[in-house]
Order: structure tokens, then sequence, then C-alpha cells
């Protein structure tokens, strides 16, 4: 045996080290995760909106990937990049740092790109043989019948007015959304092979279920019935509600109005009939309100825009009578719970129309005396899957308890649709746990660069006193695109490189090409946690060893 | 359509996804050199390790890999070359605490006169062996203008024997030879030397202070520094945690904050004249980074350290105003050398 030749004084080989496996010095270890972004956990229509930003940032054909990944949920990106009033926007961690990303807006741009490059949804599955019944063709019942033709089932939606759309087209005004954006959309869902028959409407549900051979029902018939309140009066001021009024609008009417309108009411819908009035006059109308502007149910946006456009405010009032050429009013004051209580004050104020926008009501009577079906509060109760008492009878949207709201409904939609295909191949579905929400304190937004908020353009508002043209205008390509970067992906790696460049011991890897997950080296990795502490989104956690 | 800028982390972090290849750093690349490989037995969260990794890969990737390195003795010896054990993957030699820059100069010459002018040669060592023991020898090649980058991590301590005071020690901070007792909390303040101002003073061709918090900006100092030629200098400030009494997940903050209070200026000098800072992005009071290590608890123990704590405050209130970093626009401050040499008397006392 002979000794290998060394330099003077060297008596080992040079070694690596490589052969020091320092992994177990480790306590803790880390561990990438997937967490819910505060958007999509906000989202009523149950979008991945992360997703579908990660998809949009590459921009260029990105778009189209974009789109295809937020019309796996919603059908409807254009209508909803329109009207929605956007939870996941107040939700966003970014409005922590400068301002939410405008993630409504981007929605908006992907929907009007695939109407302006004809982007088709995608193709049906393997026909099912079942068929389903969706009563109401508005935003729930569209959604439904677009999740369940993907599925395979053949749907027949049906609806008493003479277009569909629901809400969206008998509720919402032409300035909001315009009514080829909602054709176009609603065309691209009937192309699926959706079976659709306006102005029929569903009076006798037995009947209909059994002539149509149905297996299944959905009923999302809305909330169509405007609430009434006894006002007492002549007849001299002419009384009106709002839903009849948009409705007629709906329908390409122009309602008969005075010039001093006065609206009664809080909500969207009572500032969906001035600011409707406002055009159609050319006058002021006022709102009048029993609460203050902080308790209003309206959504801050269209109040904002409906100031922009000269509508005037009463709050604190309640209308007391009807009279001659006025209205008057009872001024209130908040008690300690923030309920309005008469004063006995009152005041006369001049008006000529009144329009009654104090809430809807579902209109139920096609149940006949279905006991099957249980009500609640005038609505019908549902269970977790979306069921009513009446085994394969399903409802959804405003006509079932819960917030009314377009996203909501398509939301509704979109859940009835896996139930109903549950229940027609005899499967149990049940709604997953929802995953550990990303909050603002798991990112280091240090890696993120300031980037304020793009604002709309809006329409000017001289011209839209007098016009239904469309008040905010769409983003431009290069706008979208900065706002879709503008996401600090919360929770989700998005393949920054950050913690494969900061581990002191080279034991994070990056086996695959961008965009695929990184591995940790557990032979090596110290546990010292800087790769945690540095994810810039929160992606990564430290759990202990077992010791 | 004009450029759109990465607004995630483009600019910040190591890289993203949708950045070019060459506008991501270094750092990001799979094939980078790893010029100090993993089973270092450095601690976990060693500021030094990374920033050495930071440094040298970015010299390997300017100069074609062809880089020599003379290293001081000092941690960052002792945790990557036991004997018989390496993790430098560059041609590496090892030299004494006080010459690791006669060692660069020789390797220099040696090249010279072998006509290699495609090799790089790189000096490095910690704070003790550059601003105390290797004093002589870096400013002899400072003055000599022998063609070397020396590249020093300075973790304000003598680590590995143990956390000694060296004269990169930061005032009022605690280590084994500077026990906070009543009257003296800790490092002397108006003690020590200023080594990037020092170097600044040799009018060499490049000087530049970085931290490991700040990627790209270290990439980019060691990239300018390979495009010169002559005796340049970086001085990288290297969190540790053991020395500190910092978290160890929190070397890359503590760094960052080191920057953010004004404590640690970033800039660059080219010729003896400062050319650039990096500004403070997010301003936060030193309190917020002396909390956050054990060297400077003593401060916050009891009500006595205020008055240090505002001091220390001053010192960081001067280095903004002196270096202009709140508003980023060094250029129209400016100041001639020997009048910022006239304040560089560490301190404001």
């Amino acid at each position: 045996m002979s000794e290998p030749q060394r330099p003077f004084a060297i008596t080992l080989d040079v070694g690596s080290s490589l052969a020091n496996r320092t992994g177990a010095w480790r306590t803790e270890r880390p561990r990438y995760v997937r967490r819910l972004p505060p958007c999509n956990n906000a989202c009523p229509a149950g979008e991945d909106i992360q997703r579908w930003l990660y998809e949009a940032e590459p921009g260029g054909e990105g778009y189209e990937q974009a789109w295809r990944a937020l019309v796996r949920e919603n059908p409807f990106p254009a209508v909803m990049g329109r009207v929605c009033f956007h939870p996941c926007e107040t939700a966003c961690n970014r409005c922590e740092l400068d301002e939410a990303v405008g993630i409504n807006s981007v929605e908006r741009f992907l929907g009007d790109e695939a109407i302006r490059r004809g982007w088709e949804l995608p193709q049906p599955g393997e026909a099912s043989g079942r068929r389903v019944l969706v009563v109401g063709a508005g935003p729930c019942g569209l959604s439904a019948a677009y999740h369940l033709a993907l599925r395979g089932h053949h749907v027949t939606v049906r609806d008493g007015a003479s277009e569909p759309g629901g809400m969206l087209r008998y509720g919402i005004p032409a300035y909001r959304l315009p009514r080829d954006v909602l054709d176009a959309e609603i065309r691209r869902i009937l192309a699926l092979g959706v079976e659709l028959r306006c102005s029929e409407p569903v009076t006798d549900l037995d009947r209909a279920t059994r002539e149509g051979s149905f297996d299944a029902v959905l009923l999302a018939v809305g909330a169509q019935l405007a609430r009434k309140v006894d006002v007492p009066g002549g007849t001299a001021a002419h009384v009106l509600d709002a839903v009849e009024m948009l409705h007629r609008l709906g329908d390409g009417e122009e309602p008969q109005l005075g010039r001093r309108v006065v609206v009664y009411g809080g909500g969207d819908t009572a500032l969906d009939a001035a600011r409707s009035a406002r055009r159609l006059t050319g006058a002021e109308p006022l709102i009048v309100y029993r609460r203050t502007r902080e308790r209003m149910p309206a959504h801050e946006e269209e109040v904002l825009q409906a100031e922009q456009e000269g509508i005037a405010f009463r709050w604190l009032s309640t209308i007391a009578a009807v009279e001659d050429g006025g209205i008057r009013v009872e001024r209130m004051r908040l008690d300690e719970h923030g309920d309005p209580q008469p004063t006995g004050e009152f005041d006369e104020l001049g008006a000529d129309t009144v329009i009654l926008a104090l809430g809807q009501s579902p209109d139920l009577s096609f149940l006949a005396d279905d006991s099957a079906i249980r009500l609640e509060d005038g609505t019908i109760a549902v269970d977790a899957r979306a069921m009513t008492g009446r085994p394969g009878v399903f409802a959804g949207g405003d006509v079932t308890p819960g917030e009314r709201m377009a996203a909501v409904a398509i939301g509704h939609g979109r859940r009835a649709a896996r139930h109903i295909d549950g229940w027609l191949h005899s499967i149990e579905t049940t709604e997953g746990p929802r995953g550990e929400l990303a909050r603002f304190e798991d990112l280091n937004t240090w890696y993120y660069s300031d980037a304020p908020a793009t604002v709309r353009p809006q329409l000017d508002s001289i011209r839209r006193q007098s016009t239904f043209e469309e008040v905010v205008e769409g983003l431009d390509a290069e706008s979208a695109l900065y706002e879709a970067r503008r996401c600090l992906s919360c929770g989700n790696c998005f393949s920054c490189d950050n913690c494969f460049g900061v581990c002191p011991d080279n034991a994070v890897l990056k086996p695959g090409p961008p965009g695929e997950p990184y591995a940790i080296d557990l032979d090596y990795c110290k546990g010292c946690g800087i790769c945690a502490a540095e994810c810039p989104c929160g992606a990564i956690e430290m759990i202990p060893e077992e010791i | 359509m004009s450029e759109v800028r990465y607004y995630q982390t483009g600019t910040f972090a190591s890289g993203n996804r949708l950045l070019a290849d060459e506008a991501a750093s270094a750092q990001a690349d799979p094939g980078r050199a790893n010029a100090i490989t993993k089973g270092h037995r450095a601690c976990q969260g060693c500021g030094e390790a990374l920033g050495a990794r930071y440094a040298l890969d970015a010299a390997l990737a300017a100069a074609g890999g062809r880089v020599i390195a003379a290293n001081a003795t000092g941690c960052l010896e002792v945790f990557s070359t036991p004997f018989p054990e390496s993790s430098w993957r560059l041609p590496w030699i090892h030299s004494l605490f006080a010459n690791a820059p006669a060692v660069a100069t020789g390797i220099a010459a040696a090249l010279r006169a072998q006509g290699r002018t495609d090799i790089r040669v790189v000096g490095q060592g910690g704070d003790g062996g550059t601003v105390d023991i290797g004093l002589a020898c870096l400013s002899g090649m400072f003055e000599r203008g022998d063609d070397v980058l020396y590249l020093c991590y300075d973790n304000e301590a003598y680590m590995n024997t143990g956390v000694q005071r060296s004269a990169a020690t930061p005032p009022a901070a605690r280590t084994a030879t500077t026990e906070p007792l009543p009257g003296h909390p800790g490092n002397a303040f108006g003690q020590g030397k200023n080594l990037p101002l020092i170097a600044m003073a040799h009018e060499i061709p490049y000087v530049a202070t970085a931290t490991v918090a700040e990627l790209r900006d270290l990439e980019r100092k060691v990239e300018r520094a390979m495009e010169l030629h002559g005796p340049r200098y970086i001085h990288v400030l290297v969190p540790c945690p053991l020395g500190w009494g910092s978290e160890p997940r929190e070397t890359i903050e503590v760094a960052r904050l080191a920057k953010e209070t004004g404590l640690f200026p970033v800039f660059e000098a080219e010729g003896g004249e400062v050319t650039g800072v990096s500004p403070i992005r997010r301003l936060r009071p030193v309190e917020d980074y002396l909390r956050r290590q054990r060297r400077y608890a003593h401060l916050f123990a009891d009500g006595t350290g205020a008055e240090t704590i505002a001091r220390l405050q001053r010192t960081a209130d001067r280095n903004i105003e002196r270096f202009g970093l709140l508003d980023g626009e060094h250029g129209s401050q400016r100041r001639p050398l020997l009048e910022v040499l006239a304040e560089a008397d560490r301190g404001p006392q």
C-alpha cells in the first residue's frame, strides 16, 4: 500500500464542504404554502382573481389565458367589470401600501378584449342526457346555465321578460352597462347550446317540470316586486316605483317624469333611478333618505358619481305625505342604535314626481302552495348545497336570503350548478373549507415598488347629465397591464427568485424554468428562516422539525 | 407603447419571472457561480456568507469566471476552509490576518509579469483584518495603485474569536471587550475608523459601501468596480446574528434598517468624490434598528439609555444631511472631499 504523493506538509487530500451536511443543524424548516388571497376570499362570484391577474401580467398572449382563467368561474367579465361593486378591491392588501389594485378595471379590460377579439367560451362536455330547467334569465340563472352546460347537461332557461339578463337589463341603466356588452356575453353562453325561452314566465312550477321532463330545477327569479310604503296623499303628484321605471327603460320606453323629481330611498336602486331621471328630465332630482349618508346602503362609488352629476340629497327625512305640487317630509334623528326616529318637525318640498325605491321582494306566486319549499322572510330558504326543501329543486340569487348583488347571484349560479350536477349524478357535494387567509402582515412589502393606482377616465359630468352613454371608460392596454402588475400575489409564490437569492447556504433550488416551484435542499438548509422573512408575498412558512 | 415597469418586485427582489435574464440579478441565475458553496460552517443566517457570495458571484460574472481571491484570516476563513475542506469554487489563497492586500498585490504583480490581463484579483477580509490589522497593507495597496478590488465584509467586531471590539464597532455596542458599565454604555463614542472615507482620501478609482439588504445595488457596484482598474474598495455591511444578538432570520432586515435609519450611509465615490448615494426609501428612527439587536439591549434595560439613543440618532441625522440620503439627489449637494473629511470624525460629538 503506497501513500499518494502530496505536497510538503500536507497530510489530507483536498475536500469540499459539500461533505458537511449542515441540514443536521436545523430545528425549523421552510415550507412553501398557498394562502387564500383576500381578493379571492371577498369575491362573491368565487373568482380566482389572483390567478387571472397572474396570467395577464405578461401582457400580449397572456390576456387570453387570463380571460380563460376568469371565465372558469364567471362568464360575465365585461358585465361585472362594469357593474360589480368590487368587494375584492376593498379587501385588497395593497390598500395598506398605496391603493387597491384596480381589479375591476382589469376584469373589464379582459372582458372587452374577449368581445373585441371574439374569444369563445370552452366547449361543453359530453352530453349527460339530463335536463335542467332554470327559471329566470338573470345573472344567477345564466351563470348556472353556463356551468351546467359545460358539464354536459341540457339546460332550458325560461324568463317572463322579453329579453334575457334579468336585473342586469331591467335594473341597471345603460350608462352603467351598455346593452351591446350584455348581449355579447349572453350570446356566448347561449352558443353553448343553452335553450332560452323569453316571454314565457313559469306560472306553475309542477306543470313546467312535468311537461319538460326536467331532472332538476333552479329557481332564480330574482326580486322584482317593489316594496310599497303607505304614503298618504292626493293623486296630483305622480308616484311610481323605481323597479318599474328602470324596467321600462330596459325595454326602451321613456317613462313620463315631471321636472321636479324626488326619489325616496337610499339603496343603489334609488341612485340608479335618480341618475336616470337626471338624464331623462335634464333637471336635478332630489334623493330623500331617512338616515345619514354614512348609513346609506348604496355604494360609495355610485353616490360620488351621483353627486358629480348634480343630484341633491336630503338626509334624515321621511316622506309623510304626497301633496298637490309637493311633498311633506318629516325630519328624523338617529337614536343610540342608529335608527331614525321622528322629530315631529315637518318641511314642505316642491315635487311633481315621486319615485319610490324602498327595496324589492321576490314574486313567489308561481310556487302556488307548494309546502315543501320552505320560505324565509318572503324568500326561498336553501340548504348548504343550494337545495330548497323540495328534492331536486334548487334556488339562488335574489330570491334566496342574503345580499342582493349581481356578483353574489353569479356566485350562487356557479355553486348551484355544481350541486345540481352532483345531485344528477347522485354524488354528495359539499362546500370545501377555505384556506388560511394571506394577511398584510404576512407580506414583506419592502420589495414592492411604489405604484399608485390608475384612475379610470370618466365621462365628463356635463355630458353625462343628458345622455345614457357609458359613464366610466375602460383602461387602455398599457394601464391594464400596469394594474395587473400591481398585484402583490398575496400568499402565493409568483417566481420572484428572492428565496433563491437570499439563502446564505445556497439551499434553495430552482429545478425548473421560471414559473415552476422552488425546492429546499434539506441536506444543507440550516433553517435560518431568511427565505421566509424575505419572501415578498408570504408564501413560505417555517415549521418545527421533530427533534 | 412606452415601457411598462415591473411594479411587483422587479426592482428590489432577486428576479421576477417576467424579467429578461439580463435584467435579473446575478443571484437569480440558476447558473450563478456560487463562489462559496453549501456545507460551509457559518452560523444560521450569516450575513458574511451571503455578502461574500453576492460580491464574488458578481465579480466572477463580470470577469468571465477568471478571478483569484486572496483572503485575510477571520470568520470568513474559519467557516469556509477548515482543513482539508473548502467551500471556495474559485482560485483562493489563505493569508495572514494582516497581509491579504499585500498578497493580492503580489498576485496582481505576478499576473502582470506573465502578461495575463484576463485574470482579475480580489482581496477580501472582515472588518478586523481590514480596518485594524491589515490597514497598513491596504493603505499601501491603495497608494501603489495596484490592480486589486478589495472587499471588506464588515460585521463590526472580531466575531470568530468571541466578539471583541474592532475599530469598526459602532458606539454604544456591547462586545466582549466593551461591556456596558454605569457611565460607560458599551463601545465609546468618538473612536473608530471610517474606512470608506479613509479609502476615498487615497483618491483611488472607486470606493463604495453596500449592504446585504440591497442585492441589486451591491451587484451593480461590483460590476462598476470590475470595469475599472487600479485599487478599488467596496465595504459591505454584513450583520452577524451571533455578535449582534439579532435573529438569524432578520439578517437582511437588520442590514436594511442600518441603511434606512441613516446609520450606515450607502454611497459610491470615484477618484475621491462622492458620485452617488442610495437614498432612504422609508425613513425609520434608529431605535427600530437598535431594538432588534441584543448588543444594544442595555440601552433599553432601564431609563438611562435615552441620551445614548438620542446621540446615535444625531449620528444618523448627520449622515442623512451629509450624504443627502433623503432626497437622492446628491449631485446638487456634492461637497469637496476635504470638507467631507473634516467632518469625518465619526460622530457629532
